[in-house]
């Protein structure tokens, strides 16, 4: 009986047989082929001074270490108003995770540690909400209603998060189409997590409390760019009011994909629009090739529902060579061996780009039975940890058929019960297909189980909160102090003949009202005023250190002062460095560190016939084009700022 | 026969009757506002006329104002079955055997629409559904025999409660526990102290400050305490369990007699004032901090004395107070009255004049304190000496709470001026103690570094 193979070799085999591109190779036929399908939930804290259900400051962060007390929580399910667990609520239960929070006290009140009921909901950040509701065309309640939403893992001390919703069936409209909104709701952040090891989870607290929303699409994107455009327009679009919080942490999304026949995964809180098409192109194919494995095993088991593993406890002298396993017979720990009936050559199937299927359950090893990885090998790890001799012992104390795999796996003793179930539960559910849960992404484009996915039984009304009508004339006042829409200002900005791609600065800054402004009011030319904001100030601000909080709309009094001191506004590419990087400097002093000097536009034409008669003395190549250049190269430093260079050119 | 349209009144009811949407009924609005669609919910009673609540299919709730509602159409109906999962309690032998009394608060508890808030549920079934480590601890049996919040606990239910108590003794129980609202927690402890003398068995009265229908509720892990101190502690007096720290981590018992509830919303809000508490507990053992406690026996030699005089009445001190605040309790025929004075036990002249009324009436006016911490020393001041030449009678360190229960309770027994006075002055159970131990006030000041240092480094 052997059971020899090379698992590196199936890991490739298996990822060409589902037919896996990379992304940047992968057409529209490919997401076709598969039934690529996507929608967002986009968070987006909202700017105010003090958090959502209490008077503390919002967007006041400590680090880690910086605290000032600790306290315990433990979470229990509890039932939800329709009478049910919700399922999420149970598996975290199982965990059993003591969960600490350090809590600092200028950002933390009796309220965020749930020892004081809630205080009225923020006005401003209900205002500030309901605007971008309006904006995006959504039905808006008559009354909101104060919901709890279940969250075991101890991200939020009270077991719940207090959220609401504002408004149902909206849409947005991309380049191409338009995209359903599902709703808009308003909701307390969560703590941060610092650290989560074994049976102990660390948060701290700053974060919780700040107002945030979340948008709510439906799956209507079918390919990963899509989905990318469809984040940007709504951040864009929830930046243009101006009263969102921007930086680290303040917008992050959750992406909802499947593939066809497979399920709704949710990947978490990803930081960055632009690692979206990645994740959620491996995630569609992570999807294609589970449902692979499901056809292969339903192929092998006949009846999946009495499908069982079975297992063995190890001791030290089962293995010949000393095992070469993390920490392995460690006090109070088992060593245990599982057999996997008919997965030979399943384990290592590809799943994303280097990881395998086996990795889908050591990650819920991690996560539900909380066995810090690395927590098991198997018989077909792609990097062994056991040499053949031993694989094929373990097969024989398990009593192994040929087309049997197993899993050794070395858990503490009162762990070992939940493993073994969390392990035969995974490999049950490849019979069924694709299972519904949240992942954690990585900046390489790929995710790791995170919790399975909680449903609509985790809501509960809050008892703690009286609804908040929302009156017609309340909601038509607020309609009237609406900024117009992105793709609106889109268009605008074509018609001003901007070049399209400076616009996602322009809009991620939400500098279109700055830029509005430059133009109508100062008449800076478009193009200049357009260029400068979306291409010169982001390299500015990615190249420059500002020495205090930069106010874009100081960039405003810096064209005024050029229009007023009748300075060409090409001369704002020369200041903006030293402007940028001293923000109280006035302008004057600007001028004077770059050593600009006014002169008169005649002065400088007038050098030019004394350079054309020197270039002839000096020149190597004596033609038109070499002459001019040289001129200019003279010219350029003291013409800037004195006359447009399009005009000294024409003239030189 | 049932109500189609639970807590809707008004222009909501009416629009729910026009279209003929009952409350459970899935529906399609459609209004000025867009379309809406989901399950239609009971209304609060005390929430306005204007609005139907609705859950949306993603399980958020939400309400539509009734003027904007041009189209509203029942598609279905779906009730919600909200129920507790229900287990039998198991039997374990060996363990001992408890009796849970409920009556009322948060301990267990679900969603009442009428009001929005929530009320309680209760039966070893759904407890051991909700809370299944119980089984390890004890084997339970449960009674109800009130369903009331906390604040409408009353000497009825006090005497009733005796009475209840002092039969399950004479059943030979292990172990009594109490769930009850927190409110008034202390008041019930102190009313059974005086009324279950010489109990051989421990008497625990629990409740929760956070509702049962919380993830991160104190109910269950109290519940488990009260259970374990009732079922298995040697301390056979009547305590109060509830959490040490706002952490989940330990729990405190304290004597019936000094416990008050000092925050309104914390976990850790009972607190022993001038003493420590009787012993700390956690799900496996109890670690006593006093000694010198009334130890379990084997006899039923239990002492129910279920006596209330309800007339009886408290009046807190302020500056600048008339007579005829006092007045009026005379007048009403009060029968007994607590002062709660400042500082030492202290009131002004003005009340002079109704303090020599009631005690040419023969009433008792006894004087406790505001502080809370301390004794009651009328004679380091003039006014001090002039209340008690007045007949004022000071009460050592008794808590106002807990004189208020003793009076009413002595009061219940006899009228008799100087037997009144002598057996309020008679501690049944350290309601009045001889000495105030210098750990007994405890009251640090945050902001202070090394309260600070303490903060960081305990989860207090």
């Amino acid at each position: 009986m052997t059971h020899k193979f090379d698992p590196k070799e199936n890991y490739e085999k298996s990822r060409e047989e589902i037919g896996y591109v990379k992304r940047k190779d992968a057409t529209q036929a490919d997401y076709d082929r598969i039934g690529f399908m996507s929608g967002l939930e986009v968070h987006q804290q909202i700017l105010t001074k003090k958090k959502l259900f209490c008077h503390c400051p919002a967007g006041v962060f400590n680090a880690h270490d910086d605290y000032d007390a600790e306290i315990v929580r433990h979470m229990r399910p509890t039932l939800s108003e329709l009478g049910e667990y919700d399922g999420t609520a149970l598996m975290e239960f199982r965990t059993r995770k003591e969960i600490t929070y350090r809590i600092k006290h200028e950002s933390c009140c009796t309220y965020e540690i749930d020892d004081t009921p809630p205080f009225p909901i923020d006005r401003e950040a209900l205002e500030n909400a309901l605007e971008i509701s309006l904006l995006s065309k959504l039905n808006i309640v008559g009354e909101v209603h104060i919901t709890r939403k279940q969250y075991l893992d101890g991200s939020i001390p009270a077991g719940f998060q207090r959220t609401a919703i504002l408004g149902v069936e909206g849409e947005i409209q991309l380049k191409n189409k338009k995209v359903g909104l599902i709703q808009l709701s308003i909701e307390e952040d969560s703590c941060r997590e610092i650290s989560d090891i074994g049976h102990n989870r660390l948060y701290k607290t700053d974060r919780l409390g700040m107002p945030l929303i979340e948008t709510v699409t439906y799956p209507d994107f079918v390919n990963p760019d899509e989905v990318m455009e469809g984040c940007d327009y709504i951040r864009f679009l929830n930046r243009s009011t101006g009263k969102v919080r921007t930086g680290m942490g303040a917008g992050r999304q959750d992406v909802n994909v499947s593939c066809r026949g497979g399920s709704r995964v949710e990947i978490k809180g990803v930081a960055h629009t632009k690692w979206i098409p990645e994740l959620s192109h491996n995630e569609a194919f992570r999807q294609w090739s589970i449902l692979r494995i499901r056809e292969i095993m339903n192929k092998r088991v006949k009846d999946a529902k009495s499908w069982k593993i079975s297992h063995i406890e190890m001791k030290e002298g089962d293995f010949g060579a000393n095992p070469n396993f993390f920490g392995i017979f460690e006090d109070n720990h088992k060593v245990v061996a599982v057999r996997l009936p008919h997965f030979y050559q399943v384990l290592s199937r590809f799943t994303q780009p280097g990881h395998v299927f086996a990795d889908e359950i050591s990650e819920r090893l991690k996560v539900i039975a909380c066995l810090d990885q690395p927590n098991m090998t198997h018989s077909e790890d792609l990097n062994p940890i056991l040499d053949e001799e031993d694989v094929q012992k373990i097969f024989k104390k398990l009593k192994a058929n040929k087309d049997d795999a197993f899993i050794l796996f070395d858990a503490p003793e009162d762990d070992v019960k939940t493993a073994l179930e969390t392990i035969e539960e995974r490999c049950q559910m490849v019979f069924e297909g694709v299972p519904e849960e949240t992942r954690k992404s990585f900046v390489d484009g790929s995710t790791i189980f995170e919790r399975v996915l909680p449903g609509a039984d985790r809501m509960y009304p809050d008892t703690d909160s009286a609804p908040i009508p929302l009156t017609s004339d309340y909601i038509e006042t607020l309609r009237k102090g609406l900024p117009n829409d992105i793709v609106d200002r889109f268009k605008q900005m074509q018609d001003w003949g901007i070049p399209e791609d400076v616009y996602t600065y322009i809009f991620k800054k939400n500098l279109y009202p700055l830029l509005g402004r430059l133009i109508t009011e100062l008449s800076v030319p478009a193009n200049v005023a357009g260029v400068f904001l979306g291409q010169k100030l982001k390299y500015i601000e990615g190249h420059f250190q500002s020495a205090d909080v930069f106010d874009y709309d100081s960039l405003f009094d810096l064209f005024a002062f050029l229009k007023k001191e009748k300075i060409e506004y090409e001369l704002a590419n020369s200041m903006i460095a030293e402007f940028y990087s001293h923000p109280k400097m006035d302008f004057q002093s600007v001028l004077n560190s770059i050593g600009f000097k006014k002169i008169a536009k005649e002065e400088i034409i007038g050098q030019i016939s004394f350079l054309n008669e020197k270039y002839k003395e000096i020149g190597r190549i004596q033609d038109e084009e070499n002459r001019k250049h040289w001129v200019m190269s003279q010219l350029r430093k003291s013409a800037i700022g004195n006359i447009k260079l399009t005009e000294l050119a024409a003239i030189i | 026969m049932e109500d189609l349209f639970q807590g809707y009144k008004g222009e909501a009811l009416a629009l729910l009757k026009k279209y003929k949407v009952r409350v459970w009924g899935t529906a399609i609005a459609d209004t000025t506002r867009g379309r809406f669609e989901g399950t239609v919910l009971p209304r609060s009673e005390n929430d306005d006329d204007q609005h139907i609540v609705m859950k949306i299919v993603t399980g958020y709730n939400i309400g539509i104002d009734v003027q904007t509602v041009t189209k509203m159409e029942e598609t279905g109906y779906k009730k919600a079955n909200y129920a507790i999962p229900e287990k039998q309690f198991p039997i374990t032998p060996g363990l001992p055997y408890v009796k849970l009394f409920g009556t009322g608060g948060t301990i267990a508890s679900r969603l009442d629409y009428r009001t929005g808030a929530v009320i309680p549920a209760f039966s070893p079934g759904e407890l051991y559904g909700a809370v299944p480590e119980l089984a390890e601890i004890c084997n339970l049996d449960t009674e109800k025999v009130f369903a009331v919040f906390s604040e409408n606990m009353g000497p009825e239910q006090y005497m009733s409660l005796a009475k209840a108590i002092g039969q399950e003794i004479e059943n030979g129980i292990d172990g009594i526990v109490i769930g009850h609202g927190t409110d008034t927690l202390h008041h019930t402890a102190a009313a059974l102290t005086f009324m279950v003398q010489d109990s051989p068995i421990p008497i625990v009265l629990v409740g929760s400050q956070r509702s049962s229908d919380r993830p991160s509720s104190d109910a269950a892990l109290n519940l488990m305490h009260a259970m374990k101190a009732a079922g298995s502690s040697d301390i056979a007096e009547v305590m109060v369990c509830m959490f040490g720290p706002t952490s989940d981590e330990y729990g405190l018992l304290h004597k019936g007699t000094r416990v008050r509830k000092m925050h309104s919303s914390y976990r850790s809000t009972f607190r022993t004032i001038g003493d420590t508490p009787l012993a700390r507990i956690n799900r496996n053992e109890i670690m006593p901090i006093k000694t010198n406690y009334k130890k379990r026996r084997n006899d039923r030699n239990v002492k129910i004395m279920p006596f209330f005089e309800p007339k009886v009445g408290m009046l807190y001190f302020w500056p600048g107070m008339q007579a005829d605040a006092l007045d009026s309790f005379i007048d009403s025929g009060y029968k007994g009255i607590i002062i709660v004075g400042t500082g030492l036990g202290h009131v002004n002249k003005s009340l002079y004049p109704a303090i020599e009324r009631a005690q040419e009436k023969g009433i008792p006016v006894f004087m406790t304190l505001q502080t809370l911490w301390g004794y009651v020393h009328m004679f380091v001041y003039d006014t001090g000496r002039d209340l008690m030449a007045k007949g004022i009678i000071p009460l050592g360190n008794m808590l106002p709470e807990v004189a208020w229960v003793k009076l009413g309770w002595v009061l219940g027994q006899t009228s008799d001026y100087e037997e009144v006075k002598r057996m309020m002055l008679d501690p049944i159970n350290d309601e009045i103690t001889e000495r105030e131990p210098y750990n007994g006030y405890l009251v640090y000041q945050g902001g202070v570094p090394e309260v600070e240092d303490f903060v960081k480094d305990v989860h207090k």
